[in-house]
């Protein structure tokens, strides 16, 4: 039996199924305070002058005059301020915070709080660029003398809210020893702690984090506590006292980061004999107020924007677009469903106006082991992404159900997605930037500690890192255990994030605990610390976004069924079959939670999830107007996987997080599109655009 | 105003605003944090205990409307042995990742497998569609509800 797949009991189950365990607004302390935030109501403008309220006592103000440090967000790019100074950028920016015993005198005094403004014209178009990114491969130029034909079109994707269960919140205090704490609903303890340093002017000694249980993250929490942990940070120091800051369902959805809304314009060279000479790809994503880590979702969806397909010729730009709405941000995929959306639709677009069958126009183009990547690198490992196609293929009848479903008036209808998705930090980044570190530590009774900073926000990863560890030292599960991060305890082994926490900090807790083994003396206190250190063949070059993007890649299949109600225009997902390859699976119960969460995410992005935002202004306010999925919306899945172990990895394993979300949006656009015989070419594709795509062809 | 109530099998007798929301009552008076709140306005299911055997949002309920009725919440629940038999179920499905919306799960599961104790896996989706979950894709509830049904038979 492989005792690595078998699945383990979830660590965290027990306290969680029973309601013991302590999510931030679950923790108190005594004297606690409330924070309430203010927030701009004009989109673009300077702050003229601001009037408190009359203070009752025991309530305070603070704003960007009481920040000690420096007035920044420390995040990738830190131009987001943690309180707004002098001027505002989007409606919901934070210009200060009201702190005090009583929930709704902060209510009130946030109501009769005056602002005066000077507004300037906001910009929600897409015009201003802030971040710029290109590359190119082979000389697309070049490839137009051959081409007969060139075929164009355009892709649209829309915002989607994380919808976290459990909203955004910190708590900050002052532990045993008085240290500044911080503890909340988070995704990187040091991201948090670095940003408070920073904003508060304190040294590295100064500041603890600690993590709770977290209610889901999925990006969403992997940037914006550090802006809140910053705010009380502020409110706490000067006071002296615990200060808890929670938001509510409407706060958390209008101004917290989502992911960026795209536009995509695809060109392809054709020759003669109807062959993709080469692809010349233009991005646009909708950056927000403020740049955070933009930067680097671009980068990620240009990488991935000719998707698992090789092609000899590439010209690929990309922009960040500055517009005065509330800023996005990381979301599960970090920029690659957007692009692998538009290529996925693209090239089954191209195969339909070449009168080619769809299926083998991807077949010609599937990367393959050596294969040069678009950014000029390779793919160094096998890839078993036709075998994925074909069990796919078989598992779910999809031939015979395409053609079935062609016909006229049949309402039913089945697509498919293949994807790649590169796992953990790009280039040499885990290597040269992140330098992640875990550490084992075994007491006198031979009980081994496991030590690393990667959050479990529901992805089971305490239990996944602990059973690699047990594993490789041979010992039973109970002998063995995984504390929640804190940073005075834990190395800092980068953040959860990237797809990174099995293939980059599962893979050093197997070294570390092969390494504890050799030297493991019985009955002794011992510890080790492991450093990663990456594959040597790995060479990346950010600002010409030319080597290996990522050390290694997971690969999927989604084969999705709908029906179509002609009447109604709406969409019903009956039945989706999944094939992946995340290289071996750790544990798989833990794996096939992460694809089916990870894919029901994905087809809301594709036909459900709705987030608008008019003047500034988001127009959904709850989960009663930004609908997710319910028991009712979600199919029937399944789902299987192919070993395809990966030298760098875990017993062989590779990122999965992501990936499953990725390919959920194609997959779905290309049943509907099966379905109603139209072309889909914007997502979500709900009952009004679907309505729209019938009668302007008609 | 004062409210009586009885809260997992045990009278309370409280001095609150009537139009306080239950689900204050519940976290904040009574300290019961089982209970949780996602969205405060009835759309998520998080905060669903058991009144007179049935699940409701607390978060919809003014504490009046609470008078004379019998409440119970995962802390009350988890001592039962329907809860034992849904806890080994979600587990051994994986029905709970982030655990957020688990509590409300459980609660709703015992509502709906106590008035329905062999549910069809389209009356589960539909009889659970209020309690939502961003984690799981729910097929794992569905599985893990199915199980609890098969396993507590006679019980529910």
């Amino acid at each position: 039996m492989d005792k690595f797949k078998t699945s383990t009991a979830k660590v965290d189950f027990p306290e969680k199924v029973r309601g013991e365990a302590k999510f931030t607004d679950d923790i108190s302390f005594p004297d606690m305070l409330f924070a309430k935030t203010v927030r701009s109501t004009v989109a673009r403008g300077k702050i003229k002058k601001i009037t408190l309220p009359k203070m009752p006592e025991g309530y305070h103000w603070f704003c960007a005059d009481d920040i000690k440090g420096e007035n920044v967000v420390n995040i990738i790019f830190s131009d987001w301020p943690v309180f707004a100074a002098g001027r505002v950028k989007f409606i919901g920016e934070s210009i200060g915070i009201f702190v005090g015993k009583d929930k709704e005198i902060l209510d009130k005094l946030a109501s009769e709080i005056k602002i005066d403004y000077e507004e300037e014209t906001p910009v929600y178009e897409l015009t201003e660029s802030y971040i710029h990114k290109a590359f190119k491969k082979g000389d697309y130029e070049a490839a137009k003398a051959k081409a007969v034909k060139v075929i164009k079109h355009t892709y649209e994707t829309g915002y989607q809210e994380q919808a976290y269960l459990e909203n955004q919140g910190i708590i900050c205090y002052f532990d045993e020893n008085d240290k500044l704490t911080l503890t909340g609903s988070m995704q990187c303890p040091f991201y948090i702690k670095r940003a408070v340093m920073r904003s508060c002017g304190l040294k590295d000694d100064e500041v603890r984090v600690i993590q709770p249980a977290v209610g889901g993250a999925f990006g969403g929490k992997e940037h914006y506590p550090s802006m809140i942990g910053s705010q009380v940070a502020v409110a706490a120091i000067a006071l002296h006292k615990p200060v808890k800051m929670c938001f509510e369902r409407a706060e958390d959805i209008t101004f917290t980061t989502k992911r960026h809304p795209s536009h995509s314009e695809y060109e392809a060279l054709i020759d003669q004999d109807n062959n993709i000479l080469g692809l010349k790809i233009r991005v646009g994503l909708n950056g927000g107020a403020y740049k955070g880590c933009s930067g680097v979702v671009l980068s990620r969806a240009l990488i991935a924007s000719s998707n698992a397909y090789v092609f000899e010729n590439l010209d690929v730009v990309g922009d960040v677009y500055m517009t005065n709405t509330t800023p996005t941000a990381a979301f599960r995929g970090f920029g690659s469903p957007q692009t692998i959306f538009a290529m996925e639709m693209f090239i089954h677009h191209v195969a339909k106006e070449l009168g080619v069958d769809p299926l083998e126009l991807r077949f010609k183009y599937l990367a393959k082991q050596g294969d040069v990547t678009a950014n000029n690198g390779h793919f160094h490992d096998p890839i078993v992404l036709k075998e994925l196609m074909e069990k796919a293929m078989k598992m779910s009848d999809y031939k015979r159900k395409l053609k079935a479903y062609s016909k006229p008036g049949c309402n039913k209808g089945i697509g498919m997605s293949i994807f790649l998705h590169g796992c953990g930090f790009t280039g040499s980044g885990e290597s040269d930037i992140i330098h992640g570190k875990v550490k084992l530590v075994k007491d006198e009774h031979d009980h081994v500690y496991c030590y690393a900073a990667p959050v479990d926000f529901g992805q089971g990863n305490r239990t996944t890192l602990k059973k690699i560890v047990s594993n490789t030292l041979g010992l039973p599960e109970d002998q063995v255990s995984f504390e929640a991060p804190d940073t005075d305890h834990t190395p800092d082994s980068g953040p959860t994030a990237a797809s990174r926490t099995i293939i980059i900090v599962g893979f050093l807790f197997e070294k570390c605990a092969k390494h504890l083994k050799e030297i493991w003396k019985s009955g002794e206190r011992q510890e080790y610390v492991e450093p990663y250190v990456g594959p040597s063949y790995i060479h990346w070059d950010e600002d010409t976004m030319q080597g290996d993007a990522y050390p290694g890649y997971s690969w999927g299949v989604n084969i999705v069924e709908v029906e179509f109600n002609p009447v109604t225009y709406q969409v019903s997902v009956l039945n989706t079959w999944s094939t992946y390859d995340v290289g071996r699976v750790v544990d798989e119960r833990i794996a096939v939670g992460q694809a089916d969460g990870g894919l029901l995410q994905g087809l809301g992005y594709g036909y459900l999830e709705e987030m608008k935002c008019v003047d500034g202004r988001m127009r959904n306010r709850n989960l009663s107007d930004y609908i997710i999925p319910t028991f009712e919306d979600a199919p029937h899945m399944e789902t299987a996987f192919i070993d395809n172990p990966f030298i760098y990895g875990a017993n062989g394993a590779k990122g999965m997080g992501e990936l499953t979300l990725v390919g959920g949006a194609p997959a779905v656009a290309l049943a509907i599109e099966n379905a109603i015989g139209r072309k889909i070419s914007k997502i979500p594709a709900n009952p009004e655009y679907l309505m729209e795509v019938m009668k302007h062809e008609n | 105003m004062k409210i009586n109530f009885n809260m997992n099998g045990k009278p309370v007798e409280i001095d609150v605003d009537p139009s306080m929301r239950f689900l204050d009552v519940v976290r904040d008076v009574l300290h019961l944090n089982g209970t949780k709140e996602g969205c405060g306005e009835g759309s998520c299911g998080a905060c669903v205990v058991l009144m007179d055997g049935k699940s409701v949002n607390s978060c919809l309920l003014p504490v009046a409307n609470a008078i004379g009725h019998d409440f119970v919440t995962i802390e009350g629940l988890k001592e039962t042995k329907e809860f034992d038999i849904l806890q080994q179920a979600f587990a051994e499905m994986g029905g709970s990742q982030c655990g957020f919306c688990t509590p409300g799960m459980i609660i709703a599961a015992y509502s709906l497998l106590k008035h329905n104790p062999y549910p069809t896996e389209a009356q589960v989706r539909e009889e659970m569609s209020g309690n939502l979950c961003r984690c799981t894709g729910y097929q794992a509830i569905v599985e893990a509800v199915l199980k609890a049904a098969k396993k507590g038979a006679g019980l529910w």
